[in-house]
């Protein structure tokens, strides 16, 4: 589902971010991120939907080689993966049910379709009741829950999340990751980036562990 | 099909909002901008109206050889007569000739002392519309025809007065045109930073660039479309404030003269204009601020 061979990431000035990262995720596997803030966990999330691009070796993507996609390919790529970003990026200006609609907007859904769809989505993350509500009113698990409603709407085969339980106590948190594995169960490839090992114990997942730039 | 429909609706919605928002301003801008030269047009169009008509006024005089004999030179009328062209002819014998000249003063004395009267028959045709260069052309080669006369000049002048007004109002219209497009890149600019967040959200979760940018290609061109109906608008109204006092002003030289208001045709080239206008600045304004969203 997702392989990385001997990638690097150099970002201009010289800050090496990732070396040489060798891992692959089969489909339907459950996997943690773990490593220190700095140890280069976002950026190797970020190449994987093309938000960055590996300065060398190959990341492959349901069989793409994801450093070598067109610009033009790149949304279509990032439509196969739900995304749940450490600061959400949810829209304030619009509805808990807008957002998740966003999404199904760009997608070729007929509207009755994506609403549904949307509605299913906030269902399966516990937020059925919020649809009207503004993000801004939910507290930090839900908002984040939200994020995660809007990543599946499209239903992904593989799902990422950077540090989705980074400002949740722990019970939120562990409702959110709650969220992430029965997506797991489900058959879609869930990576999610932690530094919270305690946390993660409790899944049984494999773990990556992200140290210097290097798988260790 | 459905959902590309659905995208162009959404698309379109969201430039209709923003339009009746803030956008109606810039329209009205751009309104104003195209109402200056569209309303100059239309009153250089009207006066190019009066000038054709004014400039065929002027009648042709056909100056026959002077040893022509009378009988020769009335059959000329029956030819002059059968031209299409022609819509008036009389006849000047040449006593009539001299009895006009004789009146003006002081030069009874003078034909007088010639003796003899110098001055030959003469018809004098009034064209209708058209080319009179050919028409003149060709009178000058009927027989006995020594001399053809049209009093082109005034028309001349006022020809190139019009050209000069056109050209003045191509430049004003071009320079304008300049200044629509500045103001549609500005106002989408505006729109694209209002906008950004979530144009940086839409791009990172799968959004093409075609989505993120047609509802700015739609606002844009809105905009231009609705500067364009304003523009006619203010022309209509304007032109039709002005006919009011022109008519007035008209009616002293005994003429009906109006300033007409712009063809239908005249119209929707505006609105297609500013339209088109429109959507350059919005193509100009999202090449140079969509691509610098990730």
């Amino acid at each position: 589902m997702v392989s990385f061979s001997a990638v690097a990431k150099r970002y201009p000035g010289g800050q090496e971010a990732l070396k040489e990262v060798t891992f692959s995720l089969k489909a339907g596997e459950l996997a943690f991120l773990i490593g220190r803030s700095g140890a280069g966990k976002s950026t190797l999330l970020k190449l994987i939907p093309a938000i960055e691009r590996p300065t060398s070796g190959s990341v492959i993507v349901n069989g793409q080689n994801v450093g070598a996609l067109k610009r033009a390919a790149i949304p279509y790529l990032r439509r196969s993966i739900g995304m749940v970003f450490q600061d959400q990026k949810l829209l304030y200006d619009r509805s808990v049910f807008e957002n998740v609609m966003l999404p199904l907007a760009f997608s070729s859904q007929p509207p009755r379709e994506a609403a549904r769809r949307a509605r299913a989505a906030l269902d399966k993350v516990g937020l059925a009741g919020r649809e009207n509500a503004n993000p801004i009113q939910l507290s930090g698990g839900e908002q984040q829950r939200v994020a995660i409603a809007r990543a599946v709407v499209n239903r992904p085969g593989l799902l990422i999340a950077d540090e989705p339980t980074a400002n949740l106590d722990a019970d939120a948190a562990a409702r959110v990751l709650d969220i992430f594995v029965a997506f797991r169960q489900v058959g879609v490839t869930v990576l999610i980036a932690t530094h919270d090992l305690a946390l993660v114990e409790r899944y049984a997942g494999t773990i990556l562990r992200l140290d210097q730039g290097r798988i260790a | 099909m459905r959902a590309w429909l659905s995208q162009h609706q959404r698309a379109l919605r969201f430039a209709l909002r923003r339009l009746a928002g803030g956008g109606v301003l810039s329209a009205v801008v751009i309104g104003l901008a195209l109402a200056l030269p569209a309303g100059g047009y239309a009153m250089l169009e009207s006066l190019r109206g009066l000038a054709a008509r004014a400039s065929l006024d002027p009648q042709i005089s056909l100056f026959l050889r002077p040893d022509l004999k009378r009988a020769e030179a009335l059959a000329l009328e029956r030819p002059l007569r059968a031209d299409a062209r022609v819509a008036r002819v009389r006849f000047v014998p040449r006593e009539d000739a001299l009895s006009e000249l004789n009146k003006l003063q002081g030069l009874a004395e003078i034909t007088s002392a010639l003796g003899r009267n110098p001055l030959p028959d003469a018809y004098v045709v009034t064209p209708r519309e058209g080319d009179i260069a050919l028409l003149l052309s060709d009178l000058a080669r009927l027989p006995g025809v020594e001399h053809v006369q049209a009093d082109a000049a005034w028309s001349r002048r006022l020809a190139a007065a019009a050209g000069i007004a056109r050209l003045a109002i191509w430049l004003l219209a071009a320079l304008l045109s300049f200044g629509l497009v500045a103001v549609v890149f500005n106002t989408i600019r505006l729109q694209i930073l209002t906008h950004r967040e979530e144009i940086e959200v839409s791009k990172l979760i799968g959004a093409t660039d075609a989505f993120v940018c047609r509802p700015f290609y739609y606002l844009g061109l809105l905009q231009g479309v609705a500067g364009g109906l304003i523009a006619v608008g203010i022309v209509w109204g304007a032109l039709a404030l002005l006919n009011r006092q022109i008519a007035v002003f008209a009616e002293t030289f005994g003429s009906a003269f109006r300033v007409s208001p712009l063809a239908v045709a005249d119209c929707a080239m505006l609105v297609c204009l500013a339209a088109s206008l429109g959507w350059l600045g919005a193509h100009m304004s999202v090449s140079k601020h969509l691509r610098e969203i990730q």
